[in-house]
């Protein structure tokens, strides 16, 4: 039998089931709309930040549960860090997901719940489905208010 | 004895029966596993597997033919030649063209349409002309449009399409009217697999004198087509929906208007003379045909068309009917799966939704079982927007598919359901 359980962990199953923080933010002080044009799935990032500090993070949308999933545990997870540390985050999000599987950056061990995507690095086809939340949070931070894609 | 837009004949006309074990063996890329199971493939409406004929077709020509066509008078140049103007006929049959001059080549399906849409179109439109098109259509005859609207000032309309995906015909009769001047539909649609009834269609869009252009990528490989029984003015098809390469199409126009045309692009073979004071253009087709072309895809097409032929459309016809009405029972019955597209007269696509699981969910795990289907808007998000989706899994046959393919595919969307339960 076939095993999907790299990808769909049960974390991740349970976050597009569930998703956290799927709300509009009024007043969010930074937003920012993301768009994949491989499949027309369309979310929108809503930050508040005050002072350095991103207070809340939300999103809206519909995606595939990998962009679902995604966007809920990104929005819990920089919750509470300054604006240079998510974007660090992004980084390393971006290099755990893209990484070849025998670097050191496919190791997932070291970022906590988000590690449960290390395994969408296998689905070549699924890495932007995992990436665009995070770009469109990118793009909210250094408020680009055009609409990034993940093309 | 052709039914370019009605149902596909009975099954009683068919001679001998049809092997598609044998069929299959003509295809070396259906021996392949993918994740340890036999590949099943099922995205043909994006693009269709390659015979043996057609790939040696091509392998062929680059052995032992290869050279540039009509200037040379070395021997390999005159065989060239005679091979892709050997295509031109063979494609001049295939759609039931009156002469081969009335067959351009082209890179696609997309360009045959963007070709009629600059070439055509846009030197005659004027503002508050009309063209007409409608819901179903794919991208590549949405947009060629859109642009030559810009570019005159000329309106777009688009005739809208009932819940089963059929075109609703009052309503496009209603939308054409004296400012039409030009009609573009698609035969089959790519995301709903609805059959046009475009030999209607023509009749009456020719009743207000518009000029008609009929989309058939996706007819081609699945029904027997007859541009001269349909009356259409242009139509287009790509070959590598055909089972010929990618990266070659052909564009029938009718004579009178590809004579009358402009050229499409300047360069080389599409002129007879030039000299900076005046440029002498070729004849037709050659006038559409700047640059030295796609020579081995065309001899490929050609050699796909020679395959199908081979088989019979009409057999292949009678025989992905039955296998697409298996399709539609065995997945239907799936609970929580929504099928998009319903039309009495279908050929080969099966659009589906399994609950509220997003289609690349679906297309992972059915990929991780061998199977090959396409997820996404399919390049018609108007369709999409019509029912009220972003996607659609889509599940699309073609001659090689058989019926234990499809009871995998339907093993496999029950998987679907379990994982996201």
């Amino acid at each position: 039998m076939f095993d999907l359980s790299d990808l769909y962990q049960e974390l991740i199953l349970d976050h597009n089931r569930s998703p956290r923080n799927r709300r509009r933010i009024e007043h969010a002080g930074c937003r920012a709309e993301g768009y994949n044009p491989l499949c027309g799935d369309r979310i929108t990032v809503y930050l508040s930040i005050g002072g350095d500090v991103i207070e809340e993070a939300a999103f809206e949308g519909t995606g595939c549960a990998i962009s679902t999933a995604a966007a809920s545990m990104m929005t819990e997870a920089v919750k509470g860090m300054s604006v240079a540390e998510a974007t660090a985050l992004f980084e390393r999000f971006r290099a755990m997901v893209t990484a070849d599987e025998d670097r050191v950056e496919a190791d997932g061990a070291s970022m906590g719940k988000l590690g449960a995507f290390a395994g969408v690095r296998r689905f070549p086809a699924r890495v932007k489905c995992a990436t665009l939340a995070w770009h469109t949070l990118r793009a909210a931070i250094a408020g680009d208010h055009a609409s990034v894609t993940t093309e | 004895m052709t039914t370019a837009s009605g149902p596909t004949p009975p099954a009683t006309r068919t001679a001998a029966p049809y092997d598609v074990q044998r069929i299959r063996e003509d295809f070396p890329i259906l021996a392949r596993e993918i994740n340890g199971e036999p590949l099943v493939y099922l995205d043909n409406a994006a693009t269709a597997q390659k015979p043996d004929a057609v790939i040696d077709a091509i392998c062929g020509y680059y052995r032992t033919a290869n050279a540039n066509i009509h200037r040379g008078v070395h021997r390999l140049s005159v065989e060239a030649t005679k091979a892709y103007e050997g295509a031109r006929c063979t494609v001049q049959r295939f759609l039931g063209a009156r002469r081969p001059e009335e067959i351009v080549f082209v890179r696609s399906a997309t360009e045959a349409i963007n070709l009629v849409a600059q070439a055509y179109a846009r030197p005659r439109l004027a503002a508050g002309d009309e063209i007409l098109i409608t819901t179903m259509e794919h991208h590549s005859n949405i947009v060629p449009w859109q642009i030559v609207c810009e570019q005159t000032g000329a309106v777009l309309r688009v005739a809208p399409i009932t819940d089963a995906g059929e075109l609703e015909i009052d309503e496009f009769e209603k939308l054409l009217g004296p400012r039409t001047r030009l009609v573009a539909v698609t035969h089959i649609s790519n995301a709903l697999g609805t059959v046009n009834p475009v030999a209607k269609l023509v009749e009456l869009a020719h009743r207000h004198g518009a000029v008609v252009l009929i989309d058939g990528a996706q007819a081609a490989p699945h029904l027997p087509i007859d541009v001269t029984a349909l009356g259409c003015d242009f139509y287009a098809i790509t070959g590598h929906k055909m089972f010929g390469p990618t990266g070659v199409g052909a564009l029938y126009g009718r004579y009178e208007l590809l004579d009358a045309m402009e050229p499409y692009q300047g360069g080389g073979e599409m002129i007879l003379s030039v000299s900076f004071e005046k440029t002498t253009y070729n004849h037709v087709p050659h006038k559409f045909e700047a640059g030295t072309p796609n020579i081995a895809g065309v001899i490929g097409m050609g050699a796909a068309v020679d395959y199908l032929n081979d088989i019979g459309l009409n057999r292949i016809g009678t025989y992905e009917q039955g296998l697409l009405a298996y399709a539609t029972e065995a997945i239907s019955r799936i609970p929580g799966v929504r099928l998009f597209g319903t039309a009495a007269h279908k050929a080969a696509v099966l659009s589906f939704n399994i609950g509220d699981v997003h289609p690349h969910d679906a297309g992972t795990i059915l990929d991780q079982q061998g199977i090959a289907v396409r997820t996404g808007h399919h390049c018609a998000q108007p369709v999409m927007e019509r029912f009220g989706i972003t996607a659609t899994v889509r599940a699309s046959i073609a001659l090689y598919n058989t019926h234990a393919e499809i009871d995998r595919l339907a093993a496999a969307v029950a998987t679907v359901r379990e994982v996201f339960a």
